[in-house]
């Protein structure tokens, strides 16, 4: 079947099963591969996009469920001004190791800000529970505080 | 061409005592080029019985282009250490040149037309071209060394401390004296006038100056030097710095291209479904069903696993489903429970090699010696990437696209797989989703090739999740069995007999060795090949093995009624271990038994020339819940390229070695493994990782290892700080077996 949404702020027409995964779909048919495949469970957070605003896992979305709404990826992020705050923050503390699972983590981070420009400590625990295998974390949680901060200036 | 043998220290090359560095220089594209291979001594390397020795081969390249760029290209392939920044750091040093100009070429073009230079690229040379000038370097019997080569070029925390250290520094300083030599004879000064800069020469009494790429071209006439002047340690401004690796910008912005994102024109997708028995092979298929699913184009029987190619990744990986295989054969009555007791039978039976013995530890330690014994469980790499390759293959070619710790090695494999010469494949290696020792395994270059041989076209083959999880090669599932004996508070007497379970590490690195001196010790090796895959894991046998002996030294302090890390420091007389101990002890505010129901556990390893100490802080609630509080490295790593780097290969090792330790474990039932996703096979997250610090000691000494030396202290730290809080003693891993859970 058709299915069309709005990708990183330009409409896509797609012609795929309505089960097939958002995240293929993209990575596949619109050659977005900035977006990571981990565990097609819904369980490392690798696949996030924003759907609507909403960071969701997108290995176990149906694209049928997405007729009409706005995605946006990890390449729909920087624009005409260059990297987001936490694009630019996490370059700053230099937080990606291989970098794989980066991308859901930056789009997981961007929606809680976007939800919550000020998250405490507990806030971040309870929003970020995507996997860095590479063991990132203990630059994540300062870097989303201070990605925060850059944010509000 | 020129060469040099300079002794060397003891390390994992243990076995050979000169190495033969070859070096050789010439025109590329109007500048200049410079190629450093790191070699075994010559002889051996042409002889036949090269391939045993276990060499390593090193290679550097170094490029001076008429626009004054320097380009190095680096036989190593970047899973998230940044060493290609550290390589890159090193050379711009010895360089003096400009950093800004400085670039790491480590992923290959994406071309598959290879010409004949090509042809003979072997590791990331298929990036570019291998001059001709290097042929004679390369013609050595070169494969049949790449035999020989296990996991060496990526593995072994080895980037900067050999390449780095041994290869190019002295390309770059010996490209420093082509370039100044090429000035001086321009200007007809003498070079010892000139002084380089920001990758500018200049001669101060005629106030002439030019650039690098300015000299490039007359510089490639010279000869390059084996010995030459490197730069003393206190004139680095490059080096010693945290430069911002350069590797970042594509992982923040979702360019960066992994294997997983190779693209390639009329390509399809494959999902494979292997035995779910370990050992199992195909009797037969029914695939009538699978291919009247839209978008299934065929279905291949590789003997071994069964594959589906389909027109996307998630159609071929719904297909599997519809398969109905008979599998044969296999170890259908396998448990690890069986694995653990075969253990025993053969520390009581079969015979021991004996890998250190001194003084009398058997008649030392009588019935009142304290005995333990240990157990670790299999482990699986879980890459956050999981396995895949992309592969085409053609009547008489074949290009591969994967991301591979050693692609060498994986050359190596196709070309007996294929039986085509060396010159018809090209591995175009991509950026590491993670690697830890699983990415240099062949499997997934290997399927990948087979399966789009069958299909006939461009086939990205991905492992789910569940079939890289259940298909690994595991770190090995071992046991080890400890006595001891102190006396008067000092250790009298230690004996260690573990089970090696054959994961391939040489033993020149020591992982066996009991750390602290003690006057009577016995340690014995029993071989136990697993019946499950095993391969190289994040430090490899350190990490069984220090889980075993630094326990069993807490065990001890605590039978001397001693305070465990004075205990160590009271054992060691190396200036390195008691320098990390004694930082260790002043930063992390050392106090085993702070208050009720928290503790702090250390633990001290030296593996791939780096001492690590750690101190884990805990706290365990009254029904056994584990959290984690603080974890304080100390660590020498001594020179340390890229500070910053380093410190997150620290930060990362302790996450993963706490992982382990905490959750991992990877359990056999009925032949097939159990653990198949996340949900099984749990991952600290933000919420429970803990607070870490991490220190370094200020060292004399050349580069030690970074990507694995602080993974092995973890465990144990953590059990012994358990035990202080609870008075219970973890012998088995992970903690879950004692009854404990993790927060
Ligand atoms: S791939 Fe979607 S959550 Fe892991
Ligand atoms: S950076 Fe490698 S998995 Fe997170």
């Amino acid at each position: 079947m058709t299915v069309t949404f709005i990708l990183n702020g330009e409409p896509q027409t797609v012609e795929a099963d309505p089960d097939m995964p958002l995240l293929w779909v993209v990575r596949e048919k619109l050659g977005l591969t900035g977006t990571k495949f981990g565990c097609g469970i819904a369980a490392c957070g690798a696949c996030t996009m924003h759907v609507d605003g909403v960071a969701t896992r997108t290995c176990v979305l149906p694209v049928g469920d997405v007729e009409g709404a706005e995605v946006r990826t990890i390449e729909g992020l920087s624009d005409e001004n260059g990297l987001s705050a936490v694009q630019a923050t996490w370059l700053e503390m230099q937080v990606p190791q291989c970098g794989y699972c980066q991308s859901g983590m930056i789009m997981a981070v961007e929606a809680l800000l976007d939800e919550n420009p000020e998250p405490s400590d507990d806030d971040i625990d309870a929003a970020i529970t995507n996997i860095c295998r590479c063991g990132t974390y203990a630059r994540i949680r300062p870097a989303v505080h201070a990605a925060a901060k850059r944010r509000r200036a | 061409m020129t060469e040099d043998t300079e002794q060397k220290s003891p390390s994992r090359l243990g076995k050979w005592t000169r190495r033969t560095i070859l070096a050789s220089a010439g025109l590329i594209g109007g500048g200049l080029a410079i190629g450093t291979v790191l070699a075994p001594n010559r002889l051996a390397m042409a002889s036949d019985d090269a391939a045993e020795a276990g060499e390593v081969v090193l290679n550097t390249w170094v490029k001076i282009t008429p626009d004054n760029r320097v380009v190095a290209m680096v036989p190593h392939s970047e899973m998230g250490q940044g060493a290609n920044t550290g390589l890159a750091q090193m050379l711009a040093e010895e360089m003096n040149a400009d950093w800004s100009l400085v670039s790491v070429v480590e992923a290959p073009v994406d071309d598959a037309h290879i010409n004949s230079d090509m042809a003979r690229g072997w590791v990331l040379g298929e990036a570019a071209w291998i001059p001709g000038f290097m042929y004679p370097l390369i013609d050595f019997g070169f494969l049949k060394i790449a035999d020989g080569l296990v996991n060496q070029i990526t593995g072994g925390s080895a980037s900067i401390r050999l390449t780095g250290w041994h290869g190019i520094r002295r390309a770059g300083a010996a490209a420093r004296e082509m370039l100044v030599a090429a000035a001086a004879g321009e200007w007809t000064v003498d070079p010892g006038d000139l002084t380089v800069a920001d990758s500018t020469i200049t001669h101060a009494g005629s106030g002439r100056s030019g650039t690098f790429g300015d000299f490039a071209a007359q510089a490639a006439a010279f000869t390059p030097s084996l010995k030459p002047d490197l730069k003393a340690r206190g004139d680095y401004r490059i080096v010693g710095t945290s430069r911002p690796r350069l590797d970042l910008p594509g992982k923040v912005d979702g360019t960066a291209k992994f294997g997983m994102d190779v693209t390639l024109l009329d390509m399809r997708y494959a999902a494979i479904a292997f035995p779910p028995v370990i050992g199992e092979e195909v009797v037969s298929v029914d695939d009538a069903l699978a291919l009247e699913r839209a978008g299934v184009e065929t279905v291949v029987d590789l003997g071994d696993a069964v594959a589906v190619v389909a027109d996307s990744y998630w159609t071929a990986s719904q297909a599997i489903y519809d398969l109905d295989i008979e599998w044969t054969g296999g170890l259908a009555g396998l448990t690890t429970a069986e694995i653990f007791a075969t253990h025993q039978d053969d520390l009581d039976g079969k015979e021991r090699d004996v890998m250190v013995e001194e003084g009398d530890a058997p008649g030392t330690l009588d019935e009142d010696a304290v005995s333990a014994e240990y157990t670790v469980p299999y482990l699986a790499h879980a890459t956050m990437e999981p396995m895949n390759g992309t592969a085409w293959v053609r009547d008489d070619l074949c290009d591969i696209w994967i991301g591979h710790q050693d692609p060498l090695r994986a050359k190596k494999a196709l070309i007996d797989l294929l039986g085509l010469p060396p010159e018809a494949i090209t591995v175009h290696n991509q950026f590491m989703g993670g690697g830890f020792g699983r990415r240099g395994r062949l499997d997934f270059v290997t399927y990948p090739v087979r399966i789009a041989q069958a299909a006939g076209m461009p086939v990205k083959t991905i492992w789910s999740r569940e079939q890289d999880m259940m298909n690994d090669t595991y770190r090995p599932a071992v046991t080890g069995r400890m006595r001891g004996a102190v006396s008067d508070g000092r250790l009298a007497a230690v004996a260690h007999a573990y089970i090696d379970a054959e994961t391939g590490m040489p033993d020149s690195e020591g992982p066996f060795a009991f750390q602290y001196e003690v006057p009577n010790l016995l340690i014995e090796r029993v071989k136990c090949p697993s019946p499950v895959s095993v391969g190289f894991w994040r430090s490899v046998d350190f990490t069984q093995l220090a889980f075993f002996n630094e326990s069993f030294m807490d065990e001890m302090a605590h039978s001397a009624g001693a305070d465990p890390l004075d205990f160590r420091l009271a054992h060691t007389s190396d200036p390195r271990r008691r320098a990390v101990l004694e930082r260790l002890k002043a930063e992390a505010g050392w106090s085993p038994r702070p208050e009720p129901g928290r503790g702090m556990g250390v633990a001290l390893v030296s593996s791939f020339e780096t001492v690590v100490g750690q101190i884990v802080d805990v706290s365990v609630s009254e029904d056994g819940e584990v959290r984690v509080n603080r974890v304080t490295s100390v660590a020498d790593a001594g020179l340390r390229v890229n500070p910053d780097a380093c410190e997150a290969q620290i930060q990362g090792s302790v996450i993963f070695g706490l992982t382990a330790a905490l959750f991992g474990q990877i359990t056999v039932e009925n032949g097939e493994v159990y653990q198949q996703n996340f949900p099984d096979y749990e991952m600290l997250r933000l919420a429970n990782a803990p607070r870490q610090t991490v220190y370094f000691i200020d060292s004399d000494h050349a580069p030690g290892g970074l990507g694995e030396p602080g993974v092995p202290p973890v465990a144990p730290a953590l059990t012994n700080a358990i035990f202080a809080a609870t008075g219970t003693r973890i012998r088995d891993l992970p903690i879950e077996k004692a009854g404990f859970t993790a927060a």
